[in-house]
């Protein structure tokens, strides 16, 4: 991505007057990093972005970044923000979550915002275990995985948010690690710039509850997607990719252009909803229908 | 000769006889007949017994009667099951090669029998099975004495998509099965269908279609829900309407989803609804905190039937009273109407937006399948010649001239803080879910947490001066008051006719909205009442409750129904009764 040559703002433009909440060393710092210089790159104002936060350790930076913002319930900040996005398409829309908040309580909104194409950019904070709640285990963590909620072990396997977006026809699939700021930000950007649903899921280690899963861990297991070749228009190729267990790849899995669920409603081909006059734009000819 | 009669149609589902119905009563009050219908079904698609009925009057009809003066029977079971509903002088307008009774029996019964061969006059001219009610319906014209032209120009109207063959079968049959009982079944009339003049075209519409007007009225523009029974048909018709309306209809992967959208949708500052039945509702409940908490408006339609559970899906119910004042944890301001009529639903629906959008609450709209499913002729609605104003919002203006950093929960005096919306710059700021400062930070201090709670309870003191006075109907003073909610307003009324006939008069307080509390005036009805009869479709005695707990008084008697089925205006007249003679 190329940087506007004077940008707006800088990453710090986005701070609000309070500091995260997080544990020192949190993976939630880089993303929350990241998410700030996507915004400056992308040359956004705080008031038109829209992010909208899950409830979790991630949920919580919805009091550190300078957009309007909606922190909403667990496992539903996806329809919320489907919601503004329709009721305004002119706005840049984020949401932030955790992988209990979307792939647990939220799975089944994530799912359908995929297959509608909202275009949304949904950054699920991934660190396979519940910090928040102080350590039970996650959708995400794996098989055999000792908690506070699984004392012998998960007995689950894990869901896999790449090809479950894959499988419900997912536009802009993708993954970061946020112990590479760098990488995560053009990830964000580009998920900003695409149009349609893109899920950016984002291993997160959390250094408080999650032993195993740790950044020396995924500094080891990560590898690059377009360091190996990979080409993001060949769905095939991602789900290979996805489905790895040898490495854990990053960057972009796949991506599709097709129209976004909002350009699809011809109401809101002219202006977005939010700029409609109140008044009905008929009713005798409604009113007709019953006489 | 009378002018006020009952028809009812009964059959098994897949016989296809809500839409000759409504055709039915189309006809009637395109003569400028007052209509009143109601139905009955199960939760099944094809099989089943079902009926259709409507009551049909030059005076404006309240509510279905439960006495039948002509009923259509498709099979034979609906006349076993509808025998005890016939009037004297009934008639049964039925197939003799199909339904096979014996004459003697309803003879004694002063019941005529209008055999008419439904199926074999379809056969000759090649019909399907359906049409089998346009047959009887040319039949039930011929029995009222009326002529056939407006019914044949309504057919051709009605089913002009579906091309002149459909069109010339559905006249034919309607003239022969006509023809059939000017030959074979000539008598006197009992009773007529006759145009009456009017000064302007009535309609015929259900609660939820005047809820529909209501919202597109209200500069709703955008509608979300998940199709339950009897909620549904407000989502086909605001779909249909979508693009003339410039509404964006969204039926989601489920109630959740449903609400959250809205949420997002008016938090963005677009006036949003959404509209569903209680086991929907009843998964809504944590985000209706949600727009608590976060001082989002938002309009929700429970459309009631019976429960718990999958309970009676397609049955009339008022058992949700109690539950939408109460759901979600803990306390928050929000407003509870309950629509009598399609007059009410419409008026009561443009005020929700607008208290919605002024106290940033959710406003609950009670209906139940009785009023959604049943229409009622109305003359139109009125628009008004004002515009829809915008209320709580900052301008981009004000937020240019404020002194400090834009505060979304700011500690006023009314509790009501301007709120901004996305895209205006100035305006940014945090609807949080969790407790907030004014700003929307998270904030779990006692200070804070007692000032932003107590700041929004204090909106309902300003609400509840909103709350118009209740209507009250009858005579001032009478020996017997009756008090009721919602949906049971057009029965009662009803049964008030039929006591009125028979000198016996007492009044009614009808409440339409529930919470806030009509605090003072119930009080002052109860207190000056003689005597007071509860009527509610719940087994708890819902409002009952309601009553106590805010004028610290009770009513002396209750009459409770929770069958399923709405209060039929003969059950409330026998209870009047019943009480005033003890």
């Amino acid at each position: 991505m190329s940087e506007p040559e004077q940008p707006k703002h800088r990453a710090s433009d986005f701070n609000t007057s309070t500091f995260p909440t997080w544990c020192p060393g949190c993976g939630d710092f880089g993303i929350w990093a990241a998410l700030k210089n996507a915004l400056v790159e992308l040359g956004r104002e705080p008031h038109d972005t829209v992010v909208v936060y899950g409830i979790g350790c991630s949920g919580n930076m919805a009091n550190n970044v300078n957009t309007y913002a909606f922190h909403g319930l667990h496992g539903r900040p996806v329809p919320v923000a489907e919601g503004i996005k329709m009721a305004n398409h002119g706005l840049t829309v984020i949401v932030i979550a955790g992988d209990g908040d979307g792939y647990g309580e939220g799975l089944g909104h994530f799912l359908h915002a995929v297959r509608g194409n909202a275009d949304i950019t949904y950054i699920v904070h991934n660190n396979q275990v519940y910090g928040l709640t102080t350590g039970q285990t996650s959708p995400t963590s794996d098989k055999g995985y000792k908690s506070k909620s699984t004392p012998h072990g998960v007995i689950e396997e894990p869901i896999n948010p790449i090809s479950l977006a894959l499988g419900a026809s997912g536009t802009f699939v993708a993954r970061g690690y946020a112990g590479d700021i760098k990488h995560l930000t053009s990830l964000i950007v580009q998920g900003v710039q695409h149009k349609g649903f893109s899920l950016i899921d984002v291993f997160q280690p959390c250094v408080t509850f999650n032993k195993i899963n740790t950044h020396l861990w995924f500094q080891k297991m990560t590898v690059k997607l377009e360091e190996m070749g990979h080409d993001p228009s060949n769905r095939e190729a991602a789900i290979q990719q996805a489905f790895r267990r040898d490495q854990l790849p990053i960057g972009l899995y796949y991506k599709e252009d097709r129209p976004a669920y909002h350009e699809q409603l011809s109401q809101i081909a002219e202006t977005p909803l939010v700029e409609h006059p109140l008044e009905p734009l008929t009713f005798d000819e409604l009113q007709k229908e019953f006489m | 000769m009378k002018t006020t009669f009952t028809w009812k149609i009964g059959g098994e589902a897949g016989f296809g006889i809500k839409v000759s119905c409504m055709m039915f009563v189309r006809l009637c009050v395109r003569m400028g007949l007052h209509i009143f219908d109601y139905s009955e079904y199960p939760s099944l698609i094809r099989g089943g017994h079902n009926t259709y009925q409507v009551t049909v009057s030059p005076d404006e009809v309240f509510a279905e009667l439960h006495e039948v003066d002509y009923l259509v029977a498709l099979n034979e079971e609906t006349v076993r099951l509808h025998l005890g509903e016939l009037t004297k002088g009934a008639s049964i307008i039925y197939d003799p090669d199909v339904v096979h009774l014996d004459a003697a029996e309803f003879q004694q019964k002063e019941i005529s029998l209008i055999g008419v061969p439904l199926k074999k006059i379809v056969k000759e001219v090649g019909g399907p099975d359906i049409m089998r009610n346009m047959v009887a319906i040319g039949a039930t014209i011929a029995l009222l004495c009326a002529e056939l032209t407006e019914f044949e120009e309504l057919i051709a109207e009605q089913f002009a998509k579906k091309g002149e063959t459909i069109i010339g079968q559905n006249v034919d049959v309607v003239r022969r099965g006509y023809a059939y009982v000017q030959e074979k079944h000539k008598r006197e009339c009992t009773h007529v269908l006759t145009k009456q003049e009017v000064k302007s075209k009535r309609m015929a519409l259900t609660v939820n279609d005047a809820i529909s007007l209501g919202a597109v009225a209200a500069g709703c523009k955008f509608y979300a829900a998940y199709p339950m029974t009897p909620a549904s048909s407000v989502l086909e018709t605001l779909a249909r309407w979508d693009t003339k309306a410039g509404i964006v209809v969204k039926h989601a992967e489920d109630e959740i989803s449903v609400i959250n959208m809205a949420l997002g949708a008016s938090f963005a500052g677009v006036r949003s609804m959404i509209g569903t039945s209680g086991g929907g509702f009843s998964l809504m409940v944590e985000t209706l905190g949600l727009a608590g908490i976060t001082e989002t408006p938002l309009v929700v339609l429970n459309s009631q039937r019976p429960g718990p559970a999958t309970g009676l899906p397609t049955w009339s119910g008022q058992g949700d009273l109690r539950f939408v004042m109460h759901a979600a944890q803990d306390d928050f301001p929000r407003i509870v109407l309950a629509p009598g009529d399609v007059d009410e639903a419409f008026a009561l629906t443009r005020d929700a937006f607008r208290l919605a959008e002024k106290y940033h609450v959710p406003v609950i709209i009670l209906s139940d399948k009785f009023l959604s499913e049943s229409q009622k002729s109305t003359e139109p609605f009125d628009l008004g010649d004002e515009n829809i104003a915008r209320e709580s919002m900052l301008t981009q203006e004000q937020i240019g001239a404020l002194t400090e950093k834009y505060k979304r929960y700011a500690l006023t005096e009314s509790g009501v803080s301007p709120r901004t919306i996305p895209g205006m710059p100035g305006g940014v700021h945090l609807a949080n879910s969790d407790e907030h400062d004014e700003y929307g930070f998270t904030d779990e201090t006692s200070e804070m947490r007692t000032a932003q709670h107590a700041k929004r309870m204090k909106k309902l003191e300003a609400i509840a001066k909103e709350i118009p006075a209740q209507k009250m109907y009858g005579p001032e003073s009478a020996d017997l008051t009756l008090i009721a909610w919602g949906s049971t307003k057009g029965t009662v009324r009803e049964a008030m006719r039929i006591l009125e006939r028979e000198n016996i008069h007492i009044n009614f307080l009808h409440l339409s909205h529930l919470f806030p509390f009509p605090v003072d005036q119930v009080k002052r009805v109860m207190q000056n009442a003689k005597r007071t009869l509860l009527l509610e479709g719940n087994a708890a005695a819902q409002l009952g409750g309601l009553i106590q707990q805010f004028t610290l008084t009770v009513p002396d008697e209750t009459f409770l129904k929770y069958d399923g089925r709405p209060f039929f205006p003969r059950e409330v007249v026998a209870k009047v009764k019943e009480i005033m003679s003890s």
